[in-house]
């Protein structure tokens, strides 16, 4: 009896390995065991005010969102009428920009501290792109202002967008497209992509700093860091 | 089959595994007090500076502040001599005028998208629209039965005693001239953009609901008025404009690389200015992506030694 029970649970388990749940499962748990995904503890030469940009960048982007929902929940001319409304605008601008002032900060630090290092190059790429995906979501939130600074950003933006060709099918001058690509599609790219690049900071840790005398180059890379 | 070689290692590129001390970190207290201390300083800020909303400009109150301006350049739409009728893809295919670095000329290549006649979109199509208007529907039968030889002459004319016209109390008087109908044709624009139907016509395309913008902006754009305001709140161009805004804003900052190429030669001369920046911020992007991959450019971190600085309490334990 209990040997047909082993075997039942070595064919459930056979099976289980094939499942794409199963197998997704135990990728994500491998990669990130809860005391990576949540840490209580960090290494010793994390001691720069520096390493505070990042969590900085996170929680800028949290008031962006969160005052961009205030915003949408009334519309698109609501802070043009309301006191109110002005004043959520108001905290949506100045998030923004703290959101990137912490960003570039971040940015640079992880610049000189050549936090690629170690397999993190992807970290560092999808740091850049997220970067790139938030100047192209602060630009279409100017456009939608629907103001005098939409209307001049957008005349001027333009020339340089149909230079590209791009003009064709993104058009600086549509509003209701521009509005569309600043609450949806730019802000789910924006945090996908920064959402990976906080869980690839999460699996690959904090880059060590520099060896001061590298005494012997001939060694191979850290064992300890799994190659992307 | 040989054992794999070992990689050499390359500080640029590897690391040793950390295996010193670690202390306490709570991540999640963290993120909070950060959370409630940059909400602090958003309402700070909100309080004190507030946010610019400096009202759009209509075709009404352009063409009611400087009807001559409006006038001027609404001829230059009739006759197609405006920046948006010579403008080329996506609005309209005048050939040779696309911007291109040698061969690569990617508007061209795409072609006109967002069709524009400024002649028929801005002047003509609207004032059909006029009803009850015998006079202003007389002059525009008269102007498009007449040969473009003759549309030339009217509008020239026009153009030479339009450069002339004064704005009396909001009222454009043109000094007369051989301009056949194009005189009521203008004034009566000019009229119909002081009344507010012109904004109204030109945003409509055949159905009540609209959100593009992109007509009125472009006949907005081709004038003077619209860039005197945007000169007057240091936003043009020459002033670093694309990534300010009005009033004393931080603006776009982030964009000053991207709009630092076009005060500098030979971008600041050049007919191929926007696409050069273009290429230029597209290359730099890339680099900046790949930069783990770029020798040199990725030992300029351990070669300028900031990290001495970030790493200053690691670098004195070890001493």
């Amino acid at each position: 009896m209990s040997l047909d029970i082993t075997t039942e649970r070595d064919a459930s388990s056979s099976e289980e390995s094939r499942q794409w749940t199963a197998r997704v499962r135990n990728a994500a748990a491998t990669a990130f065991p809860p005391d990576r995904l949540l840490p209580d503890r960090q290494p010793a030469y994390m001691a720069s005010w520096i390493y505070v940009f990042g969590v900085l960048t996170v929680v800028s982007l949290a008031w962006v969102i969160i005052t961009g929902c205030v915003l949408a929940v009334m519309g698109p001319s609501w802070w043009h009428v309301s006191g109110l409304g002005h004043f959520v605008n108001s905290l949506h601008l100045w998030s923004v920009e703290f959101f990137f002032f912490f960003m570039v900060i971040h940015l640079w630090g992880k610049f000189f501290m050549a936090a690629w290092r170690g397999n993190r190059k992807l970290t560092w790429a999808t740091g850049v792109v997220s970067f790139v995906a938030s100047i192209a979501a602060a630009f279409t939130g100017y456009l939608s202002q629907a103001n005098f600074d939409s209307q001049w950003i957008s005349t001027q933006a333009k020339d340089g967008i149909n230079s590209t060709g791009a003009g064709a099918f993104w058009n600086v001058l549509n509003f209701g497209q521009m509005l569309m690509w600043h609450i949806v599609l730019l802000p789910i790219a924006v945090v996908i992509i920064a959402g990976l690049h906080v869980l690839m900071v999460r699996r690959r840790g904090i880059v060590p700093p520099f060896d001061i005398e590298p005494k012997d180059h001939g060694d191979t890379p850290s064992a300890a860091e799994p190659s992307e | 089959m040989s054992p794999r070689k070992a990689k050499r290692f390359n500080p640029d590129r590897d690391v040793r595994e950390w295996n010193g001390a670690y202390r306490p970190y709570d991540i999640l207290k963290e993120a909070f007090v950060a959370l409630v201390a940059v909400g602090v300083l958003i309402v700070l800020l909100a309080v004190v500076f507030s946010s610019p909303d400096e009202p759009a400009v209509t075709l009404k109150s352009w063409s009611t502040s400087d009807p001559v301006d409006f006038a001027q350049t609404a001829v230059t739409e009739l006759d197609g001599t405006s920046p948006l009728a010579t403008y080329g893809p996506p609005y309209n295919s005048t050939p040779d005028v696309t911007q291109h670095i040698g061969f690569f000329e990617p508007a061209q290549w795409i072609g006109v998208h967002q069709p524009i006649n400024t002649a028929q979109d801005f002047v003509i199509g609207p004032l059909r629209s006029l009803s009850n208007q015998p006079l202003v529907q007389r002059a525009l039968d008269t102007y498009d039965s007449s040969t473009p030889t003759q549309q030339s002459a009217w509008t020239t004319a026009y153009e030479k005693a339009v450069a002339n016209a004064t704005d009396v109390h909001g009222r454009l008087q043109v000094p007369h001239a051989q301009s056949g109908p194009v005189g009521v044709i203008i004034g009566s624009l000019t009229t119909m953009a002081q009344n507010g139907g012109l904004d109204g016509t030109l945003l409509s395309q055949g159905q009540f609901y609209n959100t593009n913008y992109t007509k009125p902006l472009l006949f907005i754009a081709n004038g003077s008025y619209l860039n005197n305001l945007a000169g007057a709140q240091h936003l043009q161009g020459t002033q670093w404009g694309m990534m300010n805004e009005t009033g004393n804003y931080p603006g776009q900052a982030w964009l000053w690389l991207y709009t630092m190429w076009y005060q500098v030669p030979p971008m600041k001369t050049s007919t191929n200015a926007d696409l050069e920046v273009w290429a230029i911020m597209m290359a730099l992007t890339v680099v900046l992506i790949l930069l783990p991959f770029i020798p040199v450019l990725r030992s300029i971190p351990r070669w300028s030694r900031v990290y001495r600085l970030i790493w200053r309490q690691h670098y004195r334990s070890l001493a």
